[in-house]
């Protein structure tokens, strides 16, 4: 079963990418479990993503369009990146959600992908 | 922090632990009688939610059984339970409160409820988190984390387990002499699965972490089978790990491995408690896996003493445990041992026999194969075992741990 893994990243550790001293230590984990993900063999999908302020948000209401600097929500736990992993059932899934440095950081959600349309 | 601070911690502690204790023999005994688990929680739950938020100020009662009887009866008489309940659980609520008037000793019939959660009929998956729900009162959400579990899914599997139980008739008895072997394995099991649960929770304050209940659930078992030479031995080697759980960190929080570990903070106490343990279970001659575990872990215990590890005893123990669990576990600590004894070589041999499929995602089996790999020589490929292990590292100190171990 296909599933998303979402990562979510406070700023402070989305800081971390650029900084001096600790960029070595933010990707070395990164690094490290975006192998171990793909070395298994369940990775269908997946992209890190770029800072929260690159983000541009669209929305049309009444007919006039909202373009906006940003992301969706101005939350404190801002998307990074994601994998669509092919796992057997949830609770694998929860455990490779685990194993990701966003776990001890901000929180990663896990969704069932929708099947395609029959 | 206050003077009084440790001491409120510990009478709350203690009032926790008496509901929980009383809870269990309640549960266990309506369940055993009614064959239904799951009406016996709800005749108890408000009483036993009550117990946990009046004992720790008013104290514990007298006959906490009896505080706790009267409280669920009380809640029925308010009429706030569904009918249907009622009367499935109150003849047996009846019935007990007679018990409780008529003896000094309540029976204890959590033996028998531990051999219905651990019984082969129902799902493996739902033994460790059934038994730690029944017997020691944990909710459902605490199990779910603790087993890393969706919620839902973990309430699911236990209304499945307990409607399998009533509607499959599983007898809540204890099983006869030549049966007791096999069931209690898997008691065993669903025990020890409880205490490694808690005991990866690295970060988890030592108070409520899931190894400390199953330490509880062993001196239960131990108090109720106590000719049973295995039931000590889990025992002991639960608190020889238990034992360390303070020197697996050190001030800063980063994590030290068992080898390079302050024997000064290990607990003396829980050590001797181990030993006299595993002493016992020795004492009974019937060797077995949890006491060859336990022994391995007395070794390690040893160093506290003389200051060195006697690697030539853990390599004997570890191929009579290899011998008699040949888990995957097992299987890459004795090659770490090996690698000590024989040298890198003999332990990498012994981890290229392990099967792919099964130590790919294995996060030890990376570990141990990355120690092996550098004191082998063999830089580069020690460099990319440490990168994988910590990529399947769930714990931030370990990866951090790693990552040094990589630099270094």
């Amino acid at each position: 079963m296909e599933y998303a893994i979402l990562f979510y990243e406070t700023a402070e550790a989305n800081a971390h990418r650029n900084h001096p001293e600790k960029s070595a230590a933010y990707w070395g984990a990164w690094g490290a479990y975006v192998t171990a993900v793909q070395e298994s063999g369940i990775s269908k999908s997946g992209q890190g993503l770029q800072s929260p302020s690159t983000a541009t948000t669209v929305r049309l209401r009444g007919g006039k369009r909202q373009v906006q600097d940003g992301p969706v929500a101005d939350a404190k736990e801002q998307l990074a990146g994601f994998f669509i992993i092919d796992v057997p059932d949830l609770d694998t899934a929860l455990a490779w959600a685990a194993r990701s440095p966003a776990a001890s950081d901000a929180a990663v959600e896990v969704r069932p992908v929708l099947p395609p349309p029959s | 922090m206050s003077g009084a601070g440790p001491d409120i911690a510990a009478v709350r502690a203690a009032a926790e632990a008496a509901a929980r204790n009383a809870y269990g023999r309640l549960l266990a005994y309506l369940a055993a009688t009614t064959r239904n688990i799951a009406s016996a929680e709800d005749a108890l739950s408000d009483a036993f939610a009550s117990a946990l938020a009046t004992w720790p100020a008013s104290g514990i009662p007298d006959k906490p059984e009896a505080w706790l009887l009267v409280a669920a009866k009380r809640r029925f008489l308010d009429g706030v339970r569904h009918a249907r309940v009622r009367d499935a659980a109150e003849p047996a609520l009846a019935l007990m409160a007679d018990d409780i008037a008529q003896t000094a000793e309540f029976p204890d019939a959590r033996l028998k409820l531990m051999f219905v959660c651990a019984h082969p009929a129902i799902d493996e998956a739902a033994r460790t988190p059934l038994m730690l729900q029944t017997v020691l009162g944990l909710d459902a959400a605490r199990i779910a984390s603790a087993f890393l579990v969706a919620p839902s899914a973990m309430s699911q599997r236990l209304v499945r387990a307990k409607t399998k139980i009533k509607d499959a008739g599983i007898a809540f008895e204890v099983p006869d002499a030549s049966e007791l072997g096999a069931r209690l394995e898997s008691v065993l099991a669903a025990i020890y699965t409880a205490f490694t649960c808690g005991w990866d929770d690295l970060a988890s304050d030592a108070n409520t972490a899931l190894d400390v209940e199953a330490i509880w659930l062993g001196q239960v078992l131990a108090s109720l089978l106590p000719l049973e030479a295995e039931v000590h031995g889990l025992l002991a080697l639960m608190r020889h790990c238990h034992a360390r759980r303070r020197a697996r960190r050190d001030a800063a929080g980063a994590f030290v491995p068992l080898d390079a570990q302050d024997t000064t903070l290990w607990d003396k106490d829980e050590i001797a408690r181990a030993e006299e343990t595993l002493q016992r279970a020795a004492r009974l001659q019937r060797p077995g896996r949890y006491q060859l575990e336990a022994a391995i872990q007395s070794v390690h215990a040893g160093r506290a003493a003389t200051g060195r590890t006697e690697w030539r005893a853990l390599s004997l123990l570890y191929a009579a445990l290899a011998e008699l669990a040949p888990t995957l576990g097992v299987r890459v600590g004795q090659a770490a041992v090996e690698g000590r004894v024989q040298g890198p070589q003999a332990g990498l041999q012994l981890l290229d026999l392990l099967h792919d499929a099964e130590k790919q995602n294995y996060q030890p089996y990376w570990a141990v194969r990355a120690h092996l790999l550098r004191a082998a020589g063999e830089t580069g490929g020690a460099r990319d075992a440490f990168r994988r292990a910590m990529g399947l590292a769930d714990d931030p100190a370990i990866r951090a741990y790693l990552a040094a171990q990589r630099d270094a």
